[in-house]
C-alpha cells in the first residue's frame, strides 16, 4: 500500500513537471509550477515557508521528498526499475557526502551558486528536461504537425528547434549519461554519495519520526529487503538499516513475506549503523566544471554588460539565488532567454540572460518571473514589468540604413512598446530614429529586428542593476472628428 | 501542365489583359453600377460599424459572388502584427475580418483560411487581437505562419529590389485571397495599408528594411497571385505611434471601410482618408507612387468610378 501510494505521487509529480518543462504550447495550466517550488535547493534558496515545511515533512516521515517530490529521484527509479538490477548492503561514505556538502556550501557563499546548480536534483533533471528531452518532444510535434497540415489539419504548429546553449547541453547529457548509468547499475548511488539534498535530508532522516524499521522477532535475514534496496542501505544480516541514505521508497516494506519490516513510529530497538567508507569516486557533476567547455556564446554581442532577466533586479542577485533549472528559458514564449555561457562570468554559468537573436521580450509578458522556484526571478505584475528597465537602448546613427542607404527603414521604432526609439524626420522625406534612454525598457525589438549586419545600429546595452524607467508622455491630441471621405 | 507552369501562364494572360484595360483591372470581376452603367472601382464607406459597412460595401461591389467562386480555396490575410487588443487599433478589426469570412463561406469558398505572419509572437498576437476567436466562429481555419517551412520561395521578375522572397503556402495553395490590412501609421513606411500588409504573406522581413523599404513593399505587390480584394479597415485608425501604438491616445475612431480591387487605389484613398486625421502628404508614402510606376493600380483615383457611401 505505501509503496503503492508512493509510486501513484511519484510518478504524478514526475509526470506533470517533466510535461510542464515540456509543454511549449501552454496545454498544463501555469499553476503546476508550484511542483518547481516545492522542491528543496529552489525552496532553500527561496527563503519562504516551503522550507521550513519540507523540513517538517522530513522530520515527520523521513527522506519523502527523494521519493516523492524530487523528479531526479524518481528518474533514477525508471532507470534502476528497467536494468531490474538486484542490489547489495554497500557501505556509507558519510566524509565524502560531507564533503560535497561543505564544498557546495561554501562555493555557494563566495558566490559560485553554479555549484549548487549543478548538484541540486531537481535543475540538473531541468536541464535534462528542457536540453534534451524538450528538442525530441518539439521534433515529434513538428512531424505530427508536418503530417497533419498536409491533410489542412493545423492543430498542431510547428515549433523551431536551435541549440540553446552547447555548453548546458553538454551538462544536461553529461548529468543524464553519469546519473542513468550510475541508477541503472547502483540504484539510488547519486542521491546517496553525491547529492547534497540527499546528504542533508539523509541526516534529518534519523531523527525522523515514522521510519522504516526491522521487526527482529520475525526477520529471518532472510534478504529479500536487501536485494530490494536501491538505496543499498538495508544490511539483512546485521538487521540494520543505514537512515542517513533510506529514501522511504518501501520495496522493502513491500517484499517482505514475514512483516519483518514495517514504516512506523516506534520500534522494539535500533542500531545506529554508520560506517566510515573510504572509496574514493568520482564526483560526476564536480567533474562536469572542470571539463573541458564547448564555446555557447551568443553571436556578435556588442553589449558590455549582459541582460540579466526581469524580476532577477540584477545580474549579482540572479547569482546569488538561481539554481539554472531552465524553466524559465522552456516557458519564455519570445526565445528571448538562454543559458550564459560566459556573459555572467564562470560563476554565472547556464543561468538565464537575454538574447535577442531570436527574438525580443514581450511588453506585456511576465512569464519567466512568474514560474521561477526559487525566486531568483521575483514575481513581477505587468503594470510593473511596463515600468521596469533592464537595459538601456544604444543607437548608431553612422551604420543605420537611413543614414548608409538612404531609405526608408523604421523597424526599430516599429518594434518598439514605448517610442524611446522614434522616428524622426530627415533628409528628404525620410525619417531616422533618436532614441530616449529613460523611456527605454530594453526589451530589445529594435535590435531584434534592426537589419543591419554583422554589427547592430541600434542594441540595447545592459543595466548592471535593473532601473525604474520614465513613464513615457502621452501627448493628447486634440479630438479630430472625420465626418468626409478625404477625397 | 503542373501548377507553377499553369500559374505562370495564366498571369501571362492576365497580364495581357491588363495591357487593355486602365489600372490593371481584372476583367473577371466587373460589377456594373446601375446607375452610371460603369463598373465601380472603389467603394468608401463611413459613419458604421464593421460588419454593417462591409456588408454595405461588398454590395455596392457586386457582392462576394462577384470575387469568390463556389468550391474555391480562399485566404482572408488581416494584419495581426501585434499583442494588442482590439480597441489599440494595431490590428484589423476582429468583427470585420469574422464577416469577410462568413460572406466567402456564403458565397461557397469551400475552405476559409486566416493567418498573418506576426511581429510579436504569434499565438498572442492570434488571440489577444481577438481575430482568431472571430474567424475561427465564422468558420474559417486558423493557420500558423511563423516558421520558414510554413513558406516557398516564389520570384518576382518585375521587382526592382526584391528578386524573390518567400511567399506562405497558404497563399500559394488557395484559389483566390482578400487582403485585409487596418490603416495605420508607421513609423518606417509612413502608413501601412494594403500593399505594406503583403509583407505579411512573405517571411523575411529585414531585407525589405535593408534594401530600400518603400521599393520592396512595391515589388512584392508585383506577385502575381493579387488579391482579388483589398479591404481596408478605418473603423479605428492609430494616428500616431504606428505600426505598433501605445495607448487609446493614439487610436481615432474614424469609421472609415475601404473596397477595391486595385491595391494602389485603394491605398491612395485610404491615405487621403488619414490625412483629415493627420497631415500625410501621397509623396510620404512613397510606395504608392512606386506601385503606380510599376503599373500594379493607379493612384489617379479622381478618375476612377468611385461609390461613396455615408451609413
Amino acid at each position: 500500500m505505501l509503496k503503492k501510494i508512493r509510486v501513484a505521487v511519484s510518478i504524478l509529480i514526475f509526470s506533470l513537471l517533466t510535461f510542464y518543462f515540456l509543454d511549449f504550447a501552454g496545454i498544463l495550466p501555469s499553476r503546476i509550477h508550484v511542483l518547481g517550488h516545492i522542491q528543496f535547493i529552489p525552496a532553500l534558496l527561496s527563503h519562504n515557508a516551503i522550507i521550513v515545511c519540507l523540513i517538517i515533512l522530513a522530520l515527520l516521515f523521513g527522506r519523502v521528498y527523494c521519493s516523492f517530490i524530487c523528479p531526479m529521484g524518481v528518474f533514477q527509479d525508471i532507470a534502476s526499475r528497467c536494468s531490474k538490477k538486484k542490489f547489495a548492503y554497500r557501505k556509507n561514505n558519510p566524509v565524502l557526502r560531507w564533503s560535497i556538502v561543505a564544498i557546495t556550501f561554501i562555493l555557494f557563499l563566495s558566490g559560485f551558486t553554479i555549484a549548487i546548480g549543478i548538484l541540486d536534483p531537481y535543475s540538473a533533471y531541468g536541464r535534462i528536461a528542457v536540453h534534451i528531452f524538450r528538442p525530441i518532444y518539439i521534433f515529434a510535434n513538428n512531424i505530427l504537425a508536418g503530417v497533419f497540415s498536409n491533410f489542412g489539419n493545423y492543430t498542431f504548429y510547428k515549433v523551431g528547434i536551435g541549440i540553446l546553449s552547447i555548453f548546458s547541453l553538454s551538462v544536461a547529457l553529461l548529468t543524464f549519461v553519469a546519473i542513468g548509468v550510475l541508477a541503472w547499475k547502483k540504484g539510488r548511488f547519486y542521491c546517496n554519495t553525491i547529492c547534497p539534498v540527499g546528504t542533508v535530508l539523509g541526516f534529518i532522516n534519523k531523527f525522523s519520526l515514522f521510519k522504516i524499521r526491522i521487526n527482529n522477532t520475525q526477520c529471518t535475514s532472510c534478504g529479500i529487503c536487501e536485494k530490494n534496496c536501491k538505496a543499498s542501505c538495508i544490511d539483512a544480516k546485521a538487521k540494520t538499516i543505514d537512515y542517513s541514505r533510506c529514501v522511504n521508497c518501501f520495496n522493502c516494506v513491500k517484499g517482505c513475506n514475514r512483516r519483518g519490516v514495517f514504516y512506523a513510529k516506534k520500534s522494539k530497538e535500533i542500531q545506529p549503523a554508520v560506517d566510515k567508507g573510504k572509496r574514493k569516486f568520482l564526483l560526476a557533476g564536480l567533474a562536469a566544471i572542470a571539463a573541458p567547455k564547448a564555446l555557447a556564446a551568443n553571436p556578435a554581442a556588442q553589449r558590455k554588460v549582459a541582460i540579466s532577466p526581469p524580476g532577477s533586479v540584477s545580474a549579482e542577485r540572479l547569482m546569488k539565488r538561481c539554481t539554472s533549472c531552465h524553466l524559465c528559458v522552456s516557458k519564455c514564449p519570445s526565445k528571448v532567454l538562454r543559458p550564459a555561457f560566459m556573459e555572467y562570468g564562470i560563476g554565472g554559468m547556464m543561468m538565464p540572460v537575454m538574447c535577442f537573436e531570436r527574438g525580443f521580450c514581450n511588453f506585456d509578458c511576465t512569464a519567466c518571473s512568474s514560474v521561477c522556484p526559487s525566486h531568483a526571478l521575483v514575481p513581477l505584475t505587468k503594470e510593473q514589468k511596463h515600468r521596469l528597465q533592464v537595459g538601456k537602448v544604444i543607437f548608431i546613427p553612422e551604420l543605420c540604413v537611413v543614414h548608409t542607404n538612404g531609405t526608408s527603414c523604421g523597424a526599430c521604432s516599429e518594434h518598439c512598446p514605448t517610442q524611446a526609439v522614434k522616428m524622426v524626420p530627415y533628409k528628404g522625406g525620410l525619417t531616422i530614429p533618436v532614441i530616449d534612454v529613460d523611456t527605454c525598457v530594453g526589451c530589445g525589438g529594435c535590435e531584434f529586428i534592426c537589419p543591419v549586419r554583422p554589427y547592430r545600429a541600434i542594441y540595447v546595452e545592459g543595466n548592471k542593476v535593473h532601473q525604474k524607467a520614465k513613464a513615457f508622455i502621452v501627448e493628447k491630441q486634440e479630438e479630430r472628428e472625420v465626418r468626409d471621405f478625404g477625397f | 501542365m503542373d501548377r507553377r507552369a499553369f500559374l505562370k501562364s495564366l498571369a501571362v494572360v492576365g497580364a495581357a489583359f491588363t495591357l487593355k484595360m486602365k489600372g490593371g483591372m481584372s476583367v473577371f470581376a466587373q460589377t456594373i453600377n446601375a446607375e452610371t452603367e460603369l463598373p465601380v472601382d472603389l467603394v468608401a464607406v463611413i459613419g458604421g460599424e464593421p460588419e454593417a459597412m462591409f456588408k454595405r460595401g461588398i454590395e455596392e461591389m457586386g457582392g462576394m459572388g462577384r470575387f469568390i467562386k463556389r468550391g474555391q480555396r480562399v485566404v482572408v490575410k488581416p494584419n495581426i502584427g501585434w499583442d494588442k487588443v482590439p480597441e489599440l487599433a494595431a490590428n484589423t478589426n476582429p468583427f470585420l475580418v469574422g464577416e469577410i469570412v462568413r460572406q466567402c463561406i456564403a458565397a461557397g469558398a469551400r475552405e476559409v483560411i486566416v493567418f498573418d505572419n506576426t511581429c510579436d509572437e504569434w499565438r498572442k498576437c492570434y488571440a489577444n487581437s481577438g481575430i482568431e476567436a472571430a474567424a475561427k466562429a465564422a468558420g474559417a481555419k486558423v493557420v500558423p505562419g511563423n516558421e520558414k517551412s510554413y513558406y516557398s520561395s516564389v520570384s518576382l521578375p518585375q521587382g526592382k529590389k526584391l528578386k524573390k522572397t518567400d511567399v506562405h503556402k497558404a497563399i500559394l495553395d488557395c484559389d483566390a485571397w482578400i487582403n485585409v490590412p487596418v490603416l495605420k501609421h508607421h513609423s518606417g513606411a509612413n502608413l501601412t495599408i494594403s500593399m505594406k500588409n503583403l509583407m505579411g504573406i512573405v517571411y523575411n522581413r529585414r531585407i525589405f528594411h535593408i534594401s530600400n523599404l518603400q521599393q520592396c513593399i512595391a515589388d512584392v505587390c508585383t506577385y502575381n497571385k493579387k488579391p482579388v480584394l483589398n479591404v481596408v479597415d478605418a473603423y479605428r485608425v492609430m494616428k500616431s505611434n504606428g505600426p505598433r501604438g501605445r495607448t487609446l491616445e493614439d487610436v481615432v475612431l474614424a469609421k472609415g471601410l475601404f473596397i477595391s480591387q486595385d491595391m494602389v487605389a485603394v491605398d491612395t484613398a485610404a491615405t487621403k482618408f488619414f490625412s483629415q486625421i493627420r497631415e500625410m502628404p501621397l509623396e510620404h508614402v512613397k510606395h504608392l507612387a512606386h506601385g503606380q510606376a510599376m503599373n500594379i493600380g493607379t493612384m489617379d483615383i479622381d478618375n476612377l468610378n468611385v461609390k461613396r457611401i455615408r451609413m
